[in-house]
């Protein structure tokens, strides 16, 4: 049998992205999991903040899920659980292991990749010491924690003040740990403010900028690290060393897409973004293999993941019917001064039904600062922005009315400073 | 009461163990440390050498060329992956190539069959990202790689599975003679034996002292190492050492049989024996190195470095002599100790047989491991039928490396089965991949928990005190 659309991953993206599909008239839905559940990471985010936009109300993780879950349900949309995905190509063709089935191939005229992203580990920053127990990434404890019920230590020292850490060194001081400080390489945060606020101002944790971790001590179980400041070119500096004691260091250094299978089936992948190259219908450079959520670029709300998601998967209906057109009206989106990113990659304003919401991050903090879009020089259209920084991501609308009338060339993003204010 | 007793289960401590089990005999190995290769066997550059180092005449230079020689067969045998990709010593200036001619007349005096030395050219078609400034490389073909500890755990498995008994966290602290007995302290009681073979590795100079052997000194040696993600895997195909040093073998560039690439070892002196931490300025050292002779070599795609101690002594070369009639010791056994250790074996067993060791041959000794293969190594067929047996190779808990539960509940099962985090990984490569066990800790805790039928706040990461869990949540 040929499915229309195949959905590989059953977070939050996956389960936009199938219901999409199937309101918009694809037929045979299915999504592949390979945990024991549906709902992705959310499962293990308990605390609450979820839905804002969404739902116009705050939700914890798996209440945010469970809304979704409960529509793919009602739609009858079919899931396979504790399946992993394990290879596709370009023909769509699906090779994925199940415990009852063993390895099955499926067939289908369109896919949409939803895998998420994950942790980047002590490795990548190569910290140099031991190699103890006691080090985790922010979400293996999270999972420990909030799934599985298990404390991971006593004294704790976080590095990195992304959300995950933020969260999880709230998490941990609820549970009765220390925790001793979060350490952050750069001058500014990666996370949201307000987990800045609530997570850590309200609990008195401190968090050093222009902080890291020299090295890690301990032969069995950690026993501390030497941690220094760094200087502008964020190396660090051997006068400022000193020892901290404790039992866990807790990892938030970042989240990568998880591409293999991208990689592997020959789509292109974004440098920057580590994710696929999508255009304004989620659609990957391979015909019919569309992407959305974490596996295209790390979002920092659910909200936007469940947006382009939707997009994601009504293209995907529409490729199946027929009806996702195909031209050369293409433009390239690039980022410019101050701007590290842009999602989509691609727009043929064909494609799109009223408006594109372009996401992008920054490269550093800027304040008072215009983000505007430019197409030969001209500005198509620019927001005023008190302040910006890596850890949030901005979006811009632009409209299909004014898409339809740009002429050649890129559509580029910048920042400018505001002068005389 | 024992008739042979090792000391030690690292690859020459196993390898003496599994040769001695072809044989009718009552063997034990008593070993410090949790599980087999603990010591140096753990963290080495893996690699075969063909034998061209190490000085005519030496013990090291015969049982290195003897051992490379063995090395295929045995891994066959054992379905340990190994390869054959052959080496390269580069030179880039006169004085290197100068050392490589002397490395070839060495190498051909020490029987090192088909060594080569080759042009630029021909280099550069061989291996395209050496640095383009290389003169002349010596070429030896018969040079492999191995998976240092997947070695040692299957030639301690199949020992075991031939009837060696192996005694973990059991540290010799003193040896004596009760009339023509051994009587071997320990920290878990007294082991009799008649004959005692010494493979303490790092602590072979105190064993020696024990059995009144020769006194000679340790001088532990660090060498430090970066392990980089598969995604620059096919970087090198052989392994690229640049012309040693006074101070070793030099910064090698490698794959490992597993398609990633790795970079290392420096060489620093310590005083401490098990010290295994990396330094900043040891990563910097390697890196360098590394970078001298090999272009592409990037940072962004470490994914884990580690360190390793050589038991290198004051000797220079491998002490392999008779301390006390009826022991034999297999000391200070440095590179390339990994490479000679089946020799090594084979010569130790023959010193026993000297002083009256009495070998009669098995009827029925087992020579291959049974059920070793993981499911993603399996064909189509194999694979149909592992599911068949046992769903749980349908279920990938190692995503990185997509390592099944079947996978790790046969590491679990299988004689000397993993007991730890580390154990699995060891054996399986669960957790070996680009997330380090991020993602498949939990549930390699939560398998180990089942399947050793402990409670998972006591399932340790490595050995005893590394444990991971500290309690229940409130
Ligand atoms: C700790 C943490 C805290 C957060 N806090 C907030 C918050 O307060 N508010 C907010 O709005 N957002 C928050 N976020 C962000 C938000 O949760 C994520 O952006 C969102 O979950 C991403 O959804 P996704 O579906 O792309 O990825 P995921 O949720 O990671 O889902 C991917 C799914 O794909 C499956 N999968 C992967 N590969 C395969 C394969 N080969 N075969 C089968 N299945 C596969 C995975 O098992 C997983 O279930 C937080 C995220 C984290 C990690
Ligand atoms: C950095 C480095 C790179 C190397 N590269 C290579 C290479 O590429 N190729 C190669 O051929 N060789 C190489 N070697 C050498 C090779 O690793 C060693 O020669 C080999 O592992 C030695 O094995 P072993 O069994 O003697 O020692 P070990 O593996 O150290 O085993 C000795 C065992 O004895 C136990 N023990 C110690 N004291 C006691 C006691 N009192 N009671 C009970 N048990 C005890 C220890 O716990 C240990 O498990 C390298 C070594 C290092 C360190």
């Amino acid at each position: 049998m040929i499915r229309d659309v195949v959905v590989i991953g059953g977070g939050p993206a996956g389960l936009a992205a199938a219901i999409e599909a199937k309101k918009n008239g694809a037929e045979d839905v299915l999504i592949i999991e390979r945990d024991k559940r549906l709902g992705g990471i959310l499962q293990q985010c308990i605390h609450n903040g979820f839905g804002l936009h969404i739902f116009k109300e705050q939700l914890t993780g798996p209440e945010y899920a469970n809304r979704f879950i409960d529509e793919v349900k009602n739609y009858k949309i079919d899931y396979m659980l504790d399946t992993m995905v394990i290879k596709i190509d370009k023909d769509r063709n699906i090779i994925a292991l199940t415990p009852n089935d063993g390895i099955i191939n499926i067939k289908s005229k369109a896919i949409v990749l939803t895998m998420g992203c994950r942790e980047r580990t002590r490795g990548a920053l190569n910290i140099p010491g031991n190699r103890p127990s006691g080090i985790f990434t922010a979400g293996a404890a999270q999972r420990f924690i909030n799934m599985e019920g298990y404390m991971v230590g006593k004294k704790v020292v976080v590095l990195g003040s992304g959300d995950i850490g933020l969260i999880m060194a709230r998490r941990m001081t609820l549970e009765g740990a220390e925790v001793k400080m979060v350490l952050e390489l750069m001058p500014y945060s990666t996370g949201l403010k307000r987990n800045i606020a609530q997570c850590l101002h309200d609990f008195d944790i401190p968090l050093y900028f222009n902080h890291t971790v020299v090295r890690i001590h301990g032969r069995k179980r950690l026993e501390g690290v030497t941690i220094a400041e760094v200087d502008s070119e964020r190396k660090p500096i051997k006068e400022t060393e000193r020892f901290v004691e404790c039992d866990t260091l807790l990892l938030s250094v970042g989240l990568i897409p998880e591409n293999e299978l991208t990689r592997e089936a020959n789509i292109p992948i974004d440098n920057i973004t580590s994710g696929p190259i999508v255009d304004e219908s989620m659609q990957t450079m391979v015909e019919g293999i569309f992407a959305c959520g974490n596996v295209v670029h790390v979002h920092d709300l659910v909200d936007y993941v469940t947006f382009e998601s939707r997009i994601a998967g009504r293209s995907a209906a529409k490729f199946v019917k027929g009806q996702l057109s195909f031209n050369d009206k293409s433009f390239k989106t690039k980022g410019t001064y101050g701007i590290r990113y842009v999602v989509p990659h691609r727009i043929d304003p064909l494609n799109v039904d009223d408006s594109v919401n372009f996401f992008m991050r920054v490269d550093n903090v800027y304040k008072n600062v215009y983000l505007t879009v430019k197409n030969n020089g001209q500005i198509i259209t620019k927001v005023r922005k008190a302040i910006v920084t890596p850890g949030e991501m901005e979006s811009v609308v632009v409209k299909r009315s004014i898409l339809e009338k740009l002429n050649k060339g890129d559509i580029e993003f910048t920042l400018e400073e505001i002068k005389n204010d | 009461m024992y008739d042979v007793l090792i000391i030690g289960a690292g690859i020459v401590g196993c390898a003496i163990a599994r040769e001695l089990s072809k044989n009718e005999l009552n063997i034990a190995v008593v070993e410090k440390g949790y599980d087999v290769s603990c010591g140096s066997t753990k963290a080495n550059s893996g690699i075969v050498h063909a034998g061209y180092d190490a000085h005519e005449g030496t013990l090291k230079a015969k049982l290195n060329v003897r051992g490379c020689e063995m090395y295929e067969g045995l891994c066959k045998e054992l379905d340990v992956p190994y390869k054959n990709n052959g080496s390269l010593v580069v030179a880039f200036n006169e004085e290197e190539q100068k050392e490589v001619e002397v490395l070839y007349k060495r190498g051909i005096t020490n029987g090192v069959p088909n060594l080569k030395i080759i042009e630029k050219n021909e280099i550069l078609s061989m291996e395209p990202n050496i640095k383009d400034n290389v003169i002349c490389a010596l070429y030896a073909p018969t040079a492999g790689i191995v998976s240092p500890f997947e070695m040692a755990i299957a030639l301690g498995e199949n020992a075991c599975e031939n009837g060696v008994e192996f005694i973990f966290n059991c540290e010799v602290s003193n040896i004596y003679k009760d009339k023509d007995k051994f009587m071997v302290e320990t920290n878990r009681g007294i082991f009799e034996a008649n004959y005692v073979v010494n493979a303490a590795g790092i602590n072979s100079d105190k064993i020696s002292k024990m059995l009144s052997g020769r006194i000679f000194s340790m001088i532990p040696t660090r060498g430090e190492y970066c392990l980089f993600d598969k995604i620059i895997g096919d970087l090198v195909e052989k392994t690229i050492f640049p012309t040693p040093t006074e101070k070793g073998k030099g910064i090698l560039v490698s794959p490992t049989v597993h398609g990633n690439i790795f970079i290392g070892p420096n060489a620093i002196y310590q005083e401490d024996r098990e010290d295994t931490s990396t330094y900043i300025e040891g990563i910097n050292e390697i890196l360098y190195g590394a970078q001298k002779n090999v272009n592409g070599i990037d940072m962004r795609y470490v994914i884990t470095s580690f360190a390793g101690i050589r038991s290198k002594t004051n000797v220079g070369d491998f002490i392999i002599d008779i301390p006390q009639r009826g022991a034999v010791n297999a000391a200070g056994i440095e590179s390339p100790g990994l490479t000679s250790a089946p020799a090594i074996a084979e010569m130790v067993v023959s010193l026993l047989c000297d002083q009256g060791l009495v070998l009669r041959k098995k009827k029925y000794f087992k020579a291959n491991r049974s059920n070793t293969k993981k499911f993603i190594e399996m064909n189509d067929e194999e694979k149909k039928k592992a599911l068949e047996q046992n769903p749980l190779y349908g279920r990938i808990i190692c995503r990185c490396e997509h390592i099944t539960e079947g996978d790790i509940v046969n590491a679990i099962r299988r004689p000397l089965g993993a007991i730890s985090v580390d154990g699995v990984k060891k054996r399986v490569r669960a957790g070996m991949g680009r997330c380090q066990g991020g993602f498949c800790m939990p549930r390699v805790m939560e398998i180990l928990e089942r399947e050793l039928n402990i409670d998972r706040k006591n399932i340790n990461k490595d050995g005893p005190g590394s444990y991971i869990l500290t309690g229940r949540t409130k």
